[in-house]
């Protein structure tokens, strides 16, 4: 059975391999210049002042945050699609719906809840 | 490792590996936008529908980073200059400009005002000098394609018997 | 209201700080010293009549021979669809004028551009810095007497004149 891997292993080799003659030639072939000037940090033509390190916005965390958890829940929801029709053929066609459409339902109430606190909302209406 | 710039022989094959390097330089070249003044209208337009800087793989790029073109099209003063001199140092290798309309090949409509560099070239090194107040579309085409013969006849790889560095063979 | 009535109210409301009205050219003037020419433009600002709402401009001209500065204020209104132009000279070897930001905040970009081209200070102006040159720029461009420098952030300000290169 570990002899079937060794398909994963030579085309992992050869992948790596490829990317890495590909920047082996390019080290090789193009002209390297490092300057001070060259190497300095960009902002539009003017010297760069401050950190790069800001607060970010939380709304990128809470967006990312929901596709995340609705994004795992499609992907517990394929295998059970795949193995549903042996489960109609058993007879537990209904249970199986059921317990699959429960699964749905809770994480819908968590999607109503952030729908109604206003966490889907990309720009908030402030309260005058 | 040291890169094999200026170091091969001359011989066909490196010959041909060079030009083949010149000519994936030269059908790729991402110009900076950087439009400064009226000109920059007629970049647009050059790289619009009508007059397509695309179809000879040219694309606007807008930070220096990504670029080896760089279009100056417009009036440069002397407040802008210090900033275009940091921008084209920060051009990555091989980098090459163009200078577009009047202002920037040598001060232009407004070479007697205390304000305005007379001439961009008085800051960076310019390859090719597009006239024109401003150029029209075809005539900064011509430019990207003279550009494109310079770049042809440029020497990388091979040890070239002048200066080096990408010099002319 | 026409431009030479409200000449006429500025001379009853400021008796000695207006004078010398020309009503006769397309945009009618009058001057206005120095150190009335806040009040009035309140007064023209707030006057029911009146009722100049923008500044529409805020120049200066250099006039060398008379030796002074003199100051531009274009007042509009669009109620009355009224314009009128004051004028102010200030001494050209100390221009100071006071600041017309508190009236209309728009002036603190013109005093700033008069102060760059010109070197007129204003008083009481929050923020009195060039805004067109760069900030260690020498010299007040617009003034007649200005010279330029030789070379500015190690480039060379000067060209061969152009017909001596054709001739070379």
């Amino acid at each position: 059975m570990l002899f079937d891997f060794a398909n994963v292993l030579v085309f992992t080799a050869l992948a790596l391999g490829f990317v890495g003659l590909n920047l082996l030639i390019g080290k090789l072939l193009r002209p390297a210049n490092p300057q001070v000037r060259k190497l300095s940090t960009y902002e539009c033509g003017e010297p760069a002042t401050g950190s790069a390190w800001v607060n970010f916005n939380i709304r990128f965390y809470l967006v990312a945050l929901i596709f995340i958890i609705f994004e795992v829940e499609i992907a517990f929801i394929f295998p059970v699609a795949t193995v549903f029709r042996r489960w109609i053929e058993d007879g537990q066609g209904l249970f199986a719906f059921v317990e699959i459409l429960v699964f749905i339902g809770i994480l819908f109430l968590g999607l109503i809840y952030a729908w109604a606190k206003g966490d889907l909302e990309w720009v908030k209406k402030v309260k005058v | 490792m040291k890169p094999l710039i200026n170091s091969l022989p001359e011989t066909v094959f490196t010959t041909k590996v060079d030009d083949l390097l010149n000519w994936g330089r030269a059908s790729s070249q991402w110009y900076m936008l950087f439009g400064l003044a009226c000109c920059a209208i007629e970049l647009m337009q050059t790289g619009g529908p009508r007059a397509d800087l695309d179809r000879f793989g040219a694309v606007p790029r807008a930070t220096p980073r990504q670029s080896d073109l760089m279009i100056v099209a417009g009036t440069l003063t002397y407040k802008m200059a210090k900033r275009t001199k940091l921008l084209y140092d920060q051009m990555p290798d091989p980098k090459y400009v163009i200078s577009m309309g009047s202002c920037s090949n040598c001060g232009g409509l407004f070479q007697l005002a205390y304000s305005v560099c007379k001439g961009v070239d008085k800051i960076i090194p310019v390859d090719v000098y597009v006239p024109g107040c401003p150029p029209r579309p075809e005539a900064l085409t011509e430019g990207l394609l003279r550009i494109q013969d310079k770049m042809m006849r440029e020497r990388w790889l091979v040890k070239s018997p002048r200066l080096g560095n990408g010099a002319e063979a | 209201m026409e431009a030479k009535e409200v000449y006429l109210k500025l001379e009853t409301q400021f008796p000695g700080q207006v004078g010398d009205f020309k009503g006769d050219v397309p945009e009618p003037y009058c001057s206005v010293s120095p150190e009335g020419i806040v009040a009035v433009c309140r007064f023209l600002r707030d006057d029911s009549n009146c009722k100049f709402e923008v500044l529409s401009d805020l120049t200066a001209l250099d006039w060398p021979k008379e030796e002074k500065i003199q100051v531009v204020y274009h007042l509009y209104s669009y109620s009355n669809k009224a314009q009128i132009v004051l004028k102010v000279d200030l001494p050209r070897d100390h221009p100071t004028v006071p600041t017309l930001e508190g009236v209309w905040k728009v002036a603190n970009w013109f005093e700033r551009e008069v102060f760059d081209l010109f070197g007129v200070i204003f008083e009481g102006h929050s923020d009195l810095r060039r805004i067109m040159l760069p900030e260690d720029w020498v010299g007040y461009p617009l003034r007649k007497d200005y010279v330029e420098q030789e070379e500015y952030d190690g480039i060379s300000t000067q060209r061969a004149p152009l017909v001596e290169k054709l001739l070379r």
